[in-house]
């Protein structure tokens, strides 16, 4: 094994060794600078990233400004009711335009000299033009360049900074169906709460797209969050429940789910006691609703079960105890910074509304009673991961010779490694399906 | 029941749950509430934000602010493992009027945490509602507001500002 400790190209990163079931990742994808480079060019330079929501910029002239694959970006709504994704950045000498994080406007002057742009990234206007020739401003040339591509899927826009990346659908493959499910919560369509969360965590950006569908970490980090659940709903056993099961949704896309098995509620719709006697009717007309609209076999996934949705590379999308879109970008190997919404349907009820907040931040965000001990242990990856010279490799074999993978295998990560493994070696015949 | 409450009465107050907090004393803490109590931390970008509207960083009403105390006591708390040296200065104290028996006190705030060789600084003020109980204050809700433009690097809100 003589590439054990320092393989030699990105793709020896990843042993996927079918034969005797065993996955291993090499801990040098975590920390190294090479590795984030590749990433940052083969990656995030080349896959669909998530941008926003159509919700976010409801009317002409709404914008959001935020980065996207590390780049800064203004999402707009225009005159016309288009979206436009415009490079954050003046034509003039580089800085960003927008510095507010949203808002409703006609127009963006940059601050340094005052060059003035509208919502549709046209300049509009500079002091002093005569001093440039009467041709600078031809065909565009000092707009605010779009960024290349941006496509949108039942609310969801992303971008992608490839102008030959494949069409967004084609892209999301089966993760299409599972953005889906999440859409048809809301009859007239979901929205994104006020409110962000805006995090750091010292750990690499890919031990968060494994936490986030890893059902076999759930008990032993999570104990403190399913005992409190249990003393406040009776609820029985102090666990998950029963495992589901977990899917390659194609292109490095994957979900782990299941129907009716966990312990906590759903505002849409799966009553605990937690919510209150109060809200039992509500939340049972709530979910003979979604199966009236959808029939019983799809509001049954859509109503009942719980999907955790990762979406190659940095979008997670986790229909569980409320619907929180994450997504995540590394600053270095060992530092990202997490973004985190809230998804509710459009048109729910006050009291419907509270609940959903409130059961968000029960388990999730910097301050839920889960999600800080889930960066702890990705923190303490992280640091383990000093010692690569001496323990090189991550195992994440289980359920490998399993026809019926569950939420607590790890085919979900496999699925994320292959692809991940695939674009930084620059090798399309690389396997994207497996066990 | 109408109430008034002096400044240094008030001082002393946040200065003793402050001492709790720093002596992770959680479950006394968590006795300072009313029955109705709440403990709420707004979105770093919607400070102004009502909760059940806008999405919060804590939303507790007084059963889960108990079980927030009662969680971070567990040796099962990862996040706390081990527990955070945290300080929690107050100062900026004022005291408005009484409005149905609560009366509205407001500070400023910093609270620094260490833990396993990082040191963090959390600033921001707090708006309390207070009454007066049988055997001393009690808080009816307590909002931290955090003035950090996101948390970062300060990454979780694991301990209890």
């Amino acid at each position: 094994m003589p590439q054990d400790n320092a393989p030699d190209r990105l793709s020896g990163l990843v042993i996927d060794d079918r034969r005797d079931a065993r996955f291993k990742v090499n801990r040098r994808a975590f920390v190294d600078d090479d590795v984030l480079r590749a990433e940052r060019d083969l990656i995030f330079s080349k896959c669909w990233l998530y941008l926003g929501h159509t919700s976010e910029v409801p009317k002409a002239g709404s914008f959001v400004s935020r980065r996207v694959g590390g780049r800064p970006i203004i999402f707009t709504r225009d005159r016309e009711g288009k979206l436009n994704a415009l490079y954050n950045t003046c034509p003039h000498r580089g800085a960003v335009v927008c510095r507010e994080r949203s808002g409703t406007r006609r127009s963006f002057t940059c601050g340094y000299h005052a060059w003035t742009f509208d919502e549709r990234g046209r300049l509009m206007g500079m002091p002093g033009r005569e001093a440039l020739p009467p041709d600078a401003t031809e065909d565009c040339k000092l707009d605010l360049v779009r960024v290349e591509r941006m496509e949108e899927f039942r609310g969801f826009v992303f971008v992608c900074f490839d102008r030959h990346a494949m069409p967004l659908v084609d892209y999301l493959a089966g993760a299409a169906e599972y953005l889906a499910y999440v859409a048809d919560q809301g009859a007239h369509g979901m929205e994104i709460d006020p409110g962000t969360q805006d995090y750091g965590v010292d750990a690499n950006w890919k031990l968060l797209q494994e936490n986030s569908a890893d059902g076999y970490h759930g008990v032993p980090t999570h104990s403190t969050y399913f005992d409190y659940l249990r003393a406040r709903d009776d609820t029985g056993s102090a666990g998950m429940g029963p495992p589901g099961r977990s899917r390659n949704l194609g292109n490095g896309h994957a979900v782990v789910e299941s129907i009716g098995a966990r312990p906590w509620g759903r505002p849409y719709a799966r009553w605990v006691p937690g919510f209150g006697e109060e809200s039992k009717a509500e939340i049972a007309e709530l979910n003979r609703a979604i199966m009236e609209r959808l029939g019983p076999e799809r509001g049954n996934v859509v109503a009942n079960g719980d999907r955790n949705l990762i979406v190659f590379p940095n979008l997670v999308v986790n229909d569980i105890m409320a619907t929180t879109i994450r997504t995540f970008y590394p600053v270095r190997p060992g530092h990202m910074e997490v973004t985190a919404w809230s998804l509710s349907p459009v048109g729910e009820s006050k009291g419907s509304r509270d609940r959903r907040l409130r059961n968000f931040v029960e388990f999730l965000g910097p301050a839920g009673f889960a999600s800080p001990d889930d960066v702890e242990m990705l923190e303490m990856c992280q640091r383990g991961y000093a010692n690569v010279a001496a323990a090189p490799w991550n195992d994440i074999s289980r359920g490998m010779r399993s026809n019926a993978p569950a939420t607590t295998d790890e085919l979900q990560m496999r699925t994320f490694w292959r692809r991940w493994r695939q674009l930084v070696s620059g090798d399309p015949s690389l396997e994207l399906t497996g066990p | 029941m109408s109430m008034s409450l002096t400044k240094s009465d008030a001082e002393d107050f946040l200065i003793h749950e402050a001492a709790l907090l720093d002596a992770w004393r959680l479950d006394e803490w968590a006795e300072l509430f009313t029955a109705d109590g709440e403990y709420l931390i707004p979105a770093t970008d919607d400070p102004d934000g009502e909760p059940g509207t806008s999405l919060f960083l804590v939303y507790d009403d007084r059963h889960r602010l108990g079980e927030r105390a009662k969680r971070l006591l567990k040796p099962t708390a990862h996040a706390e493992v081990p527990r955070s040296r945290t300080r929690h200065m107050i100062s900026n104290v004022s005291v408005g009027a009484a409005v149905d028996g609560a009366v509205p006190v407001a500070c400023n705030f910093v609270v620094f945490r260490s833990r396993l060789e990082k040191s963090d600084v959390y600033p921001g003020h707090a708006q309390y509602r207070l009454v007066q109980g049988g055997d001393g204050l009690r808080i009816r809700s307590k909002k931290a507001i955090l003035d950090v433009d996101v948390l970062r690097p300060q990454g979780k809100v694991s301990i209890i500002i």
